[in-house]
């Protein structure tokens, strides 16, 4: 087989040449280029707002107007809508989940395209072929019950499988791991192989640099809707990579610095959030652990294994079915109201920001203040002045970009949104901050200032907990790491004996003895 | 001009207030235009206008505070029915002085409005169920108290025979008219209540946080808000607010009548939608109400004087609502 990149040995899949888009007066796109070839994984990469969304949406035929040559299979193309692009061969895997949560999960895959005799469905049919577009994936899941039954990491899955199930050749796949464990990261790079050896050609985005070096063959970057370079992952080293990404030198990708730890600040004693309807296991089992104010702990553990529950279950999030006891300071109480856990001194950072994190209705200040209002008001009438006064000064030492702190959040990206939370919970002044996934759909540049925040933060005194799924940022950012398997602890590493193998081994279940 | 329409400065040509002015501008000078051999012209059309809508535009106060924590309340018809019976039977039966009969409607209101808010927010059921379990059981409620008959000056004696009381005082101030005429009691208590959400929306902790939940619920019980309570608080409000408006009924009817206010829900209802808060909760605003109750009161009136029927009448408001609520789609 000829190799990928023998571009003369195999014709173009795709090529997009000086692609042009603007909104209104801004120009979002400035003659960007893009070629694909098949049997290559073609990675997208940029900071938030760099313009790969914009691109993606040309190329799927949900915008229409930008301008530039777009020639797919060796035809020049003008897609008016998506089910030109569709069945010009392109498939898109968008961030966010598009499938129905009630209806079953062959029903998703054959959406739009239901094979019927004379308007009945051909059910069976459907239901056979879904059952074994899913076994190509290895997912042994019944096609006939309904999506929204599944994890988050299955419904992940089952997406791509929707995506595929139509022999696509231009797959595009925008941050497909995001709610994946590591063992259906490992299956996804398998189907990824899978689909080279069959002449697919695989457009990626992706903002975690170990996934861009385990599975590229080139990479294109753009900056701020400008086109910087395409070269392929062998020539492009990650630092070469971050520096056209940012367009200047980082110093240090995870700049942790010495903690100063003090006394005891948070102290969790036999944690018991129990089961759901679907999962009867209990979802934290008797979880005893403390943080020390400025140290940073991270709590490790695959999807499901209990991590993200535990802080919840701190924080009050279950109301009065989490049982056990928090320490704050030495002051004993019993989570059971977010509420009452903001009072004493905690703060939650959830890990899905549009869900439960913003209003988006609201604007930067009143999303800002949200958590801490009373301190804004005077008995019930707000205090204006007080509210944007205290926005923008946080708002500043965050360095949060706006327009304006009178405007509606979901305009932000994802890295200002994220700033905006983080506003909220320090204007609450917290003792200890929950933090889960704080860098998740965060460009480079701003992940970076969230582990310098980090930083300032264990150094003003606070307790950190630290949720997060890139391991080396978890390596790199935490004093102390706990491991976590089905509701359980199953290791505790210092900073200095923690290393990925270590804290797979006992994520996986594999109890540390003595 | 599409490019005009999409740079972010020209967000006001887009902004639910410009659309519901410009509905409200439209439908004004479409009244100039069929002006009734100048019936439109005079003051006292307007003022009656304004009569005719207060009480529905009371209704709307409330619904307003409801549909922006994303529920709905189907109930504030059959609360105003409540109201008013009550109201005619503490007046006109029970001789009760009026400050009393005032405050005991205002309680009975609220006690509906409260409840409708418990079992929404204690027993996490769809505002749609709840309101309609209380529109249905008040409706009952004020039928059992009136025992079905309208409360009117017309009393029953001992003997089987009926006298006329007279009327009480407080029925006819609050069906007269102010500032040597020129505005009805009930306006200018609509106009009270739509100054009083106004600065609860705007200016208290309590409407921030009705915005916060209507836009993100579960993020705001996160960050502490008291979710429950402040949903409680929003469907007691509404409650009060119908109170009020039966209260105003019953004055305006000089009696109350059991099937009062019926279908009422659906015109409150009409008129926040039009005006452009948004059914699905975090946005909107008092303002915008008033301008839709504008819009359809003067819809109404331009129909009414110029002797249009009640058949097409009904006809050109349900097109008209399509209209409005279309209009406001537009924006991407």
């Amino acid at each position: 087989m000829a190799s990928p990149l023998d571009q003369n040995a195999t014709s173009c899949l795709l090529n997009m040449q000086n692609i042009f888009k603007s909104f209104g007066s801004v120009d979002v796109l400035m003659d960007v280029n893009f070629d694909l070839y098949p049997g290559e994984v073609h990675i997208l990469a940029g900071e938030n707002g760099a313009g790969k969304s914009t691109l993606i949406k040309i190329l799927g035929g949900v915008y229409t107007d930008g301008s530039g040559s777009m020639v797919v299979n060796d035809k020049e193309v003008d897609f008016k809508s998506v089910q030109d692009a569709t069945s010009a061969g392109i498939s898109i895997i968008h961030q966010e989940l598009s499938l129905i949560g009630p209806l079953s999960v062959w029903e998703n895959i054959f959406l739009g395209k239901e094979k019927s005799s004379y308007q009945w469905l051909d059910k069976s049919h459907m239901v056979d072929y879904s059952r074994k577009i899913l076994e190509k994936f290895d997912l042994d899941i019944n096609p006939k019950r309904a999506v929204d039954e599944f994890s988050i990491g299955i419904q992940q899955m089952i997406e791509i499988a929707k995506a595929l199930a139509f022999n696509a050749r231009i797959i595009v796949m925008d941050e497909p791991t995001s709610a994946l464990t590591e063992p259906e990261v490992k299956k996804l790079f398998k189907i990824i192989e899978q689909l080279k050896e069959q002449g697919c050609g695989i457009v990626y985005i992706t903002h975690k640099m170990e996934e861009i070096y385990s599975i590229a063959d080139r990479i294109t970057v753009l900056r701020d809707g400008q086109y910087i370079g395409t070269e392929t992952a062998e020539n492009l080293p990650s630092e070469k990579l971050i520096q056209w990404m940012v367009g200047r030198e980082l110093d240090q990708q995870f700049p942790r610095h010495a903690p100063h730890v003090g006394d005891t600040g948070l102290q969790v004693t036999d944690l018991f959030v129990p089961g759901t309807a679907t999962n009867p296991a209990p979802r934290v089992n008797h979880v005893s652990f403390s943080v020390k104010a400025g140290e940073i702990l991270g709590i490790a553990g695959l999807q499901g294994s209990g991590n993200s529950e535990l802080l919840n279950g701190i924080f009050g999030t279950y109301g009065k079915s989490a049982k056990g006891s928090i320490k704050i300071d030495g002051a004993e109480y019993i989570p059971d109201s977010p509420a009452a856990s903001i009072q004493r001194g905690l703060a939650l950072l959830t890990n899905d920001r549009k869900t439960n994190g913003l209003v988006m209705d609201l604007n930067i200040i009143e999303n800002a203040t949200l958590a801490s209002l009373p301190a804004y008001s005077r008995r019930l009438w707000l205090k204006p002045a007080a509210e944007s006064k205290a926005a923008k000064d946080i708002t500043k030492s965050l360095r949060l970009k706006a327009e304006s702190l009178y405007q509606y959040v979901d305009a932000l990206s994802g890295g200002n949104q994220q700033k905006v939370v983080m506003a909220k919970w320090i204007l609450t002044h917290p003792k200890v901050l929950l933090l889960d996934e704080p860098t998740r759909g965060v460009d480079i540049g701003a992940k970076h200032e969230i582990y310098e925040l980090m930083n300032q933060w264990t150094k003003d005194g606070i307790a950190i907990v630290l949720i997060t799924s890139e391991m080396p940022e978890l390596l790199a950012m935490s004093d102390r790491i706990i491991v976590m398997h089905r509701g359980q602890v199953t290791a505790e590493f210092d900073r200095d004996n923690a290393t990925q193998e270590k804290i797979l081994t006992a994520a996986l279940g594999e109890r540390k003895t003595a | 001009m599409s490019q005009l329409l999409k740079s972010p400065k020209s967000s006001w040509l887009t902004s639910p207030t410009t659309r519901a002015l410009g509905a409200l501008v439209i439908v004004f000078v479409i009244g100039l235009i069929f002006n009734a051999d100048g019936a439109f012209l005079k003051w006292g059309t307007h003022r009656d206008m304004l009569r005719a809508v207060s009480v529905y535009g009371l209704l709307a106060c409330g619904m307003t505070l409801v549909i922006i924590t994303g529920g709905i309340d189907l109930s504030v018809g059959s609360i105003l029915g409540i109201s008013a019976v009550s109201f005619s039977l503490f007046c006109i039966h029970f001789s009760w002085p009026f400050y009393i009969a005032i405050i005991v409607c205002l309680l009975i209101g609220l006690a509906c409005g409260a409840a409708s808010g418990l079992i929404i927010s204690r027993f996490n059921i769809q505002p749609f169920i709840a309101t309609l379990a209380m529109m249905v059981f008040a409706r009952g409620l004020a039928k059992w108290i009136s025992g079905g008959q309208k409360i009117s000056t017309a009393v029953q004696q001992a003997d089987g025979t009926y006298e006329y009381v007279p009327e009480p005082a407080v029925f006819n101030f609050i069906n007269s008219k102010i500032l040597w005429d020129n505005i009805s009691v009930v306006t200018v208590i609509f106009l009270v209540c739509l100054l009083i959400t106004a600065i609860l929306l705007a200016k208290l902790r309590l409407g921030r946080y009705l915005y916060a939940i209507g836009g993100n619920e579960e993020a705001a019980r996160l960050s502490g808000v008291p979710v429950n309570a402040i949903k409680v608080l929003a469907y007691a409000m509404s409650g009060l607010f119908c109170a009020v408006a039966g209260i105003c009924q019953a004055s305006q009817e000089l009696q109350g009548d059991p099937e009062a206010g019926f279908t009422y829900e659906l015109s409150a209802i009409a008129m926040v939608v039009i005006g452009g808060t948004t059914l699905r909760g975090g946005r909107g605003g008092i303002g915008l109400t008033l301008l839709g109750v504008l819009i359809i009161g003067y819809l109404e009136k331009i129909l009414s004087i110029n002797a249009v029927g009640e058949d097409k009448r009904l006809m050109l408001t349900g097109a008209i609502i399509v209209g409005a609520v279309l209009l406001q789609k537009t924006k991407k």
